[in-house]
């Protein structure tokens, strides 16, 4: 566990000093293989993340652990570190053009969880993938039927 | 006072090794149980939604319960003078850490996020009565090593008496506070505000007949004889718990069915519950209360000694009766259906108004046990690595 | 019937870009996202209450339930099959260790041979005995009465289930997959029924309501209790409603209409 938990540290700082400047001007270049020492993590929709990606690296476990709470016991949603989003956000497509879930050694939460011997089990719970359903049964229901009475 | 001479044993016999390795055997066999439960999940357990607490809980209750009344033994002779037990504190203290580990053992690993213990250290809710015990748990334990440290280190034994007062005043919390852990569940007929002293009554019963046990063993397996006078006693004493207990059982189930809309649960343990009749009258009251009791009473009369088997029958049906009364208290007590709509006949998909089913798993059976096993571990090697046993029990030095 | 017109569809989306665009516009009473996404009769307390996003749960608020019994079928278990979908709870097909959420139960009073049929899920009590003895403080009540289970901090003791008069709670026995993105569950944890809080939250009924509207039950109506112009509040102040085991005192947010104990 200590062995563990050291190695992480280890590995964070290394990636806190090695993969921002390089993120910051060519951010695809993360996605090569031109590097040895960096996992190939898959690049997520859109231009920016919810704050900035150096930022990001170092501090999503505190963002989301604290959103986490804020959400689950208070009510506040819409903040911007809710897993839902990341998750939505930075799906990957497998080959069979659907997102891949947390299973599949792509998926971006495993991308440097693995190389880093992170574990997390958010996922045992929480959805690794978008709903595949979309509007019209899953999200959008209140609305189908009126209300007769 | 004459000085008790205190050693370590052995621990190269091959009964010691014998021991060492089947406890061990159970200890490890309950840690598999653990990782297959864990890994497939609670449902190839006996537990359902309807049964929560299972197996497990009756062993780990039966543990801590025993667990503070073994420690009445070392109490009985520091706070209450009565030098025959004098040798005895050191094992009472011994065996009480050891009870209460197996039982916490058991009670985190049938959770069904063990992983999560720290979440439980860190996020605490003083109104639950649950987190109430992790304190008084885990106080118990430091209150007891403390007490042993008094009785141990001779510059400190001056002060055995206030760690005996506080170990006493500290168990009777502990007995008290699990007892309640059912005592406040309001809407479960089975349960009532008697469960916290009458928890107090059933750890003095069980932790004496487990320290006799215990003892009784310990003696015989490092040739130490024990005095027919000591044993007389201890005998005699366990009677009188075991009356204490079953005056405990008759209030509880008669106030209960007092209580007209009560009167359906308590129908069901006392007349038509099946396995859990049968637990309650054969187990509980009968193996575990009159028998005992007679045996006990009837064969000292007189001024008679007490043989050390007649003690030991008496001790080991004590303690089938604790385990026939926890099982119906706590499964016989979920078993029963919760009243939503009392006076209605009831009928969903969820087990409404039916009588549930238990049918204990292996699993929890070989986790109840692997607890015990823990247990047992600790004492042995307590036992080996410190001086927990006197040099004798015979009469001349106990009657002191 | 209120007969108010409302406007609660949230297209599926994760586009943060959308999302503040529809957060923006969450006040507004009249827009439509989606032909067809409009919804007459049984809303939500009052437009103007919807919450905002990044705002906490207000204790102003009181979410409850008034369920009409006499217009519960007893042959009809829409709500469940709702629940069941909205918040991916298929079972292993094993009852025993399956988690019901929300259950149709019938009770059959022997006196007088008057059968009905009604839905029960968690009461969401203003004293809630599981919030009480939850060791880790995973049960909580939210500042609007919703009571839930933070199953971040829930250790799977079930203590809360023994707790619990209504047995409204269930232990997840098994591992869960495909879970819904808004409703995450997890093996080892105690769960029950939400309120549907995803929903509740970006102001829609609970999915049961809905599906009772839908089946032209009309047996369920959601609302704020504590919200006097509230359709619920009005009529629990009008007719008589009781709770389930009212006499324990745990005031229940769940009421019932004709209900015969
Ligand atoms: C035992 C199940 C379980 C596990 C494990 C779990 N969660 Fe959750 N989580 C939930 C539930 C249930 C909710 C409530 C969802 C809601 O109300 O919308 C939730 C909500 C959240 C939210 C707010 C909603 C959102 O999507 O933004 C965040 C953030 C979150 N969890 C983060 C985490 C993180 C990070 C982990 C892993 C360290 C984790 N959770 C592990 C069950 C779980
Ligand atoms: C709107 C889409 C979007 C959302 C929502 C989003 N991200 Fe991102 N994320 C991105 C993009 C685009 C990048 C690449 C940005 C860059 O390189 O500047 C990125 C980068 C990252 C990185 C750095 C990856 C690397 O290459 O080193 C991490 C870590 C990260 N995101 C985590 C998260 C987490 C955790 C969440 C949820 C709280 C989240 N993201 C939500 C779009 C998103
Ligand atoms: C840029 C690489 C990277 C990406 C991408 C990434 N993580 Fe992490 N994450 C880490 C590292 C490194 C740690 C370990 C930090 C530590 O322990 O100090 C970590 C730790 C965590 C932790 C805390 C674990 C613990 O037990 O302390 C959580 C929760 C977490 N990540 C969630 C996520 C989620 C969810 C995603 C996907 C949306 C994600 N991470 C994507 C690098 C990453």
């Amino acid at each position: 566990m200590s062995l563990r938990r050291i190695f992480i540290v280890l590995v964070a700082v290394f990636m806190a000093w090695v993969v921002p400047g390089e993120a910051q001007t060519v951010p695809e270049k993360k996605i090569g293989n031109n590097s040895v020492l960096l996992p190939a993590i898959p690049r997520g929709q859109g231009d920016h993340c919810v704050a900035d990606a150096d930022f990001m690296r170092r501090n999503h476990m505190t963002m989301l652990m604290h959103q986490r709470d804020e959400t689950v016991r208070q009510g506040i949603r819409g903040k911007p570190f809710s897993l839902k989003e990341c998750v939505a956000c930075h799906a990957v497509e497998g080959p069979d053009a659907m997102p891949v879930t947390v299973a599949s050694p792509q998926h971006f939460c495993r991308a440097c969880h693995d190389y880093a011997a992170v574990s997390i089990d958010c996922f045992q719970c929480h959805a690794s993938r978008p709903d595949v359903v979309t509007d019209a049964g899953g999200q959008g229901g209140v609305v189908r039927g009126a209300a007769r009475e | 006072m004459k000085r008790i001479i205190f050693s370590e044993i052995d621990g190269r016999s091959t009964g010691f090794r014998g021991l060492a390795a089947v406890l061990g055997g159970f200890f490890l066999i309950g840690l598999a149980a653990v990782l297959y439960v864990e890994h497939a999940g609670h449902y190839v357990t006996g537990g359902s939604n309807q049964v929560v607490w299972g197996l497990p809980d009756v062993f780990a209750m039966f543990l801590i319960v025993s667990a503070s009344g073994v420690l009445n033994v070392a109490i009985i002779s520091s706070v209450f003078r009565k030098t025959p037990y004098r040798p005895l504190e050191r094992l009472s203290c011994l065996l009480a850490i050891a009870m209460l580990l197996g039982g916490l053992m058991i009670l985190v690993l049938d959770l069904g996020r063990p992983d999560r213990v720290i979440v439980a250290m860190l996020n605490r809710n003083f109104k639950s009565v649950f987190a109430w015990n992790f304190y008084l748990y885990t106080g118990f334990i430091a209150v007891v090593v403390l007490y042993l440290w008094m009785q141990m280190e001779r510059r400190m034994n001056r002060f055995i008496l206030a760690a005996g007062l506080l170990a006493f005043a500290w168990r009777i919390a502990l007995t008290t506070g699990s007892g309640s852990i059912y005592g406040v569940l309001v809407a479960r007929e089975a349960y009532s505000a008697i469960m916290g002293p009458m928890f107090v009554a059933m750890s003095f019963s069980f932790g004496l007949a487990v320290y006799i046990l215990v003892l009784l063993a310990a003696c015989k397996g490092i040739d130490r004889e024990i005095g027919a006078v000591l044993l007389r006693r201890l005998g005699r004493l366990l009677g009188i718990f075991i009356v204490a207990v079953l005056y405990f059982a008759t209030v509880q189930h008669l106030v209960n069915l007092y209580a007209a809309e009560h009167s359906g649960v308590e129908r069901f343990i006392l007349l038509d519950g099946g396995i859990y009749t049968l637990l309650f009258w054969g187990g509980q009251v009968i193996i575990g209360g009159l028998v005992p009791l007679a045996l006990i009473f009837i064969s000292s009369r007189g001024g008679a000694p007490l043989s050390g088997r007649t003690v030991a029958l008496a001790s080991v049906m004590v303690i089938v009766g604790a385990f026939s009364q926890l099982y119906v208290l706590i499964i016989g007590g979920q078993v029963y259906p919760l009243p939503l709509f009392p006076g209605m006949e009831v009928s969903s998909s969820f087990y409404d108004g039916v009588i549930n089913t238990y049918t204990p798993s292996l699993p929890e059976l070989a986790l109840g046990l692997g607890g015990v096993a823990l247990a047992g571990l600790v004492v042995l090697f307590g036992m080996k690595l410190l001086r927990f046993m006197p040099a004798t029990l015979a009469n001349a030095r106990t009657n002191t | 019937m209120s007969g108010k017109m409302k406007h609660t569809g949230i297209a599926a989306e994760f586009n943060p870009a959308r999302r503040k665009f529809l957060g923006a516009i969450a006040g507004v009473a009249s827009v439509t996202l989606a032909p067809g996404v409009i919804l007459y009769g049984i809303t939500r307390s009052g437009d103007a209450r919807a919450r905002k996003p990044g705002t906490a749960a207000s204790p102003d608020v009181r979410w409850g339930l008034l369920i009409d019994v006499n217009h519960c079928d007893s042959g009809c278990d829409k709500c469940v099959s709702a629940c069941v979908e909205e918040n991916g709870l298929q079972g292993h097909g094993r009852p025993a260790t399956d988690p019901q959420w929300i259950r149709k139960v019938k009770i059959h009073d022997p006196d007088t041979g008057l059968s009905q049929s009604l839905p029960v899920m968690c009461q969401h009590c203003a004293e809630p005995p599981c919030v009480d003895v939850c060791p880790t403080g995973a049960s909580f009540k939210r500042a609007d009465g919703i009571v839930l289970v933070d199953r971040h901090r829930c250790i799977g003791c079930r203590y809360c289930m023994m707790a619990c008069p209504y047995k409204a709670r269930s232990f997840v026995h098994e591992e869960i997959e495909d879970q819904k993105t808004y409703a995450p569950r997890g093996k080892g944890t105690v769960e029950a029924c939400t309120l549907c809080i995803h929903r509740v939250d970006s102001d829609r009924l609970p999915a049961c309501v809905e599906a009772c509207n839908d089946a032209g039950g009309g047996a369920m109506l959601f609302g704020d209790l504590k919200d006097p112009n509230s359709e619920i509040a009005r009529r629990v102040a009008r007719y008589a409603s009781q709770q389930i085991r009212g006499d324990l005192g745990l005031d229940p947010g769940v009421r019932y209409r004709n209900l015969s104990t």
